[in-house]
């Protein structure tokens, strides 16, 4: 069978068939996007109620995350499949993060694990809620209002975190060699994760207020039409 | 019939004879008027009356820079839908699906820079860090390393290989290339140049580095590699001339490559974009010669780019091409 059709012919079943695939995820691909937000929701709340249930228990912070850690763990690796949905471009970070502080003990009692944590915990039982009851069709004003707002001070409250996290793994990523490799070897390459960790750290300069703006300007775009209904009214 | 030729129902059609001779036979002219609106704004940007029917979208984009002189035509895009494809430079008015009143859609493409100035500083770039690697510039490696030479003999060949690879691109950027349009936007020589001059300065600094360790297989390898790599490139070379010669000084028109008497070109009986497959097959050579982990990442996300630019110009050809020959895969023979 020829690949192409022969001369004279025209090309227009062709363009038929790219344009029907361009149509919006069929009913499969929704029911997985639904199931897969829905257990993320679920797996975040837990975490989060772990969180509160274990403070309560212990009465200070410290040790929070080994509470937490499996279910942690296991989600987070979750988000890695985020990928199938949409890519966000401070996963990358935060599995970075999440790789260290997962390997290194000492920093696991770190207050900046537990504000990094827990704002991520809020952002993504919200995030997650809002994606399911979107693909339902059904999506809740306060969803949509808490996505849009709540940015303004878990975003900045999970940078800090994470950063400090960082800063705070840097002495034992570069005493350990953790994750580096060295020359000489015979595929001639070498990775200093102490250095990358601090490219990293640079790295949120440029790209968390792109990100946070962003949001912003999101935010005026969802939120802004409903406050003109409402005017008209 | 009378209806159709634009004269009136009583008057007396003049015969051509008993006129004055004039340079051209005079014809019934009908101006079109062309108005440009924004394509976001629909705002009248520029309003153009007496344009010629065979006026063509260049010379439009020539008179709407006067209106607007920020705008020179190489950042304009005239489409006859705010959402559409853009409109070709040679695009004939009348031949447009517009009526006498012709209304267009404006897009500023953003600050324009030429094809020849982005390819000479990105391949600039990389010819140049690569020596200072080689010659182990201070800052680079530790002090008492400064200004030597690698005692491998393959550091030399793998700076003589990268060094020619890079002089044949500029040579070609300024001697063969015909290219079909004339700029790009600007933001486009920031990402290249990273793109290009990082990776270059990531792989010289570990082939040049003290520590390097050459091939395991030694002198069978790098012999293998070298002779890949100058197959390769000659056969790159001689893809880029016969591309040339298909396409005429100062046109841009578009023709169905066939292989020619050079036997470096019969691969166009399978391959829609030789080109690439031979930058492939020298890459892959370098990597071989220098066995060097960073020179495969290189060769493997440019493969992963070409790959894409090989199927979009093969989806082209088939577009434009009703006989495109059905055997020819876009950049590998039978598989990609």
């Amino acid at each position: 069978m020829a690949a192409t059709p022969a001369p004279g012919t025209s090309k227009g079943a062709h363009s038929d068939v790219t344009g029907r695939r361009k149509k919006g995820p069929g009913a499969l691909a929704t029911a997985y996007l639904v199931i897969y937000n829905v257990v993320m929701t679920a797996g975040w709340l837990v975490i989060a109620v772990g969180l509160v249930r274990a403070y309560l228990a212990r009465g200070s912070y410290h040790g929070l995350y080994y509470s937490i850690e499996k279910p942690l763990k296991f989600f987070q690796t979750g988000a890695v499949l985020e990928v199938t949905t949409c890519a966000r471009s401070w996963t990358d970070a935060s599995l970075c993060v999440f790789c260290l502080v997962s390997v290194s003990l000492q920093v696991q009692s770190e207050d900046s694990v537990l504000l990094f944590v827990t704002a991520w915990t809020v952002t993504e039982i919200i995030r997650y809620s809002f994606y399911t009851f979107s693909l339902l069709n059904h999506l809740p004003y306060l969803i949509k209002w808490a996505r849009y707002t709540f940015f303004f001070v878990l975003y900045p409250m999970g940078v800090t975190g994470e950063l400090l996290t960082i800063y705070a793994a840097l002495p034992h990523a570069q005493k350990t060699g953790l994750y580096s490799v060295t020359l000489p070897n015979k595929y001639n390459f070498s990775f200093d994760y102490h250095s990358f960790l601090i490219i990293v750290m640079v790295s949120y300069i440029p790209l968390f207020p792109q990100l946070y703006f962003h949001m912003v300007r999101q935010r005026k775009k969802v939120l802004g039409h409903t406050e003109d209904y409402s005017k008209v009214e | 019939m009378l209806k159709s030729t634009g004269v009136g129902f009583m008057e007396k059609v003049q015969p051509p004879a008993k006129r004055k001779p004039a340079k051209k036979a005079k014809k019934a002219v009908v101006f079109f008027e062309v108005e440009i609106l924004d394509a976001k704004t629909k705002d009248k940007l520029c309003f153009l009356d007496k344009v010629e029917p065979n006026a063509t979208i260049g010379e439009i984009k020539s008179m709407f820079h006067k209106n607007h002189p920020q705008w020179y035509p190489a950042r304009q895009s005239i489409r006859l839908d705010p959402k559409g494809k853009s409109l070709k430079d040679e695009d004939v008015l009348q031949h447009l699906p517009v009526g006498t009143t012709a209304t267009f859609y404006f897009r500023d493409l953003g600050s324009q820079i030429s094809w020849v100035t982005v390819f000479l500083t990105e391949y600039t770039g990389p010819l140049v860090i690569y020596l200072m690697f080689y010659f182990r510039v201070p800052f680079i490696y530790a002090p008492k390393y400064d200004f030597t030479t690698s005692k491998h003999w393959v550091v030399h060949l793998a700076c003589m290989c990268h060094s020619f690879h890079y002089m044949k691109r500029l040579l070609e950027t300024l001697f063969v290339h015909r290219f079909s349009h004339g700029t790009m936007p600007l933001r486009n020589i920031f990402k290249n140049c990273t793109y290009y001059w990082g990776f270059a300065a990531w792989m010289a600094y570990y082939i040049n580095h003290p520590l390097y360790t050459p091939p395991i297989y030694g002198e069978q390898q790098i012999r293998l590699a070298l002779i890949l790599f100058l197959f390769c490139q000659i056969g790159n070379f001689s893809i880029h001339i016969a591309l040339r010669n298909l396409r005429p000084p100062g046109s841009k028109t578009r023709k169905i490559p066939y292989p020619t008497k050079n036997p470096f070109t019969w691969i166009f009986l399978l391959v829609s974009c030789p080109n690439y497959t031979y930058e492939l097959g020298s890459w892959l050579g370098f990597t071989l010669m220098t066995q060097c982990l960073p020179v495969a990442f290189f060769t493997l996300v440019g493969f992963i780019q070409m790959t894409v630019w090989a199927k979009g110009k093969h989806r082209s050809y088939l577009k434009e091409f009703r006989d495109y020959p059905p055997l020819r895969s876009p950049i590998l023979p039978f598989i990609l």
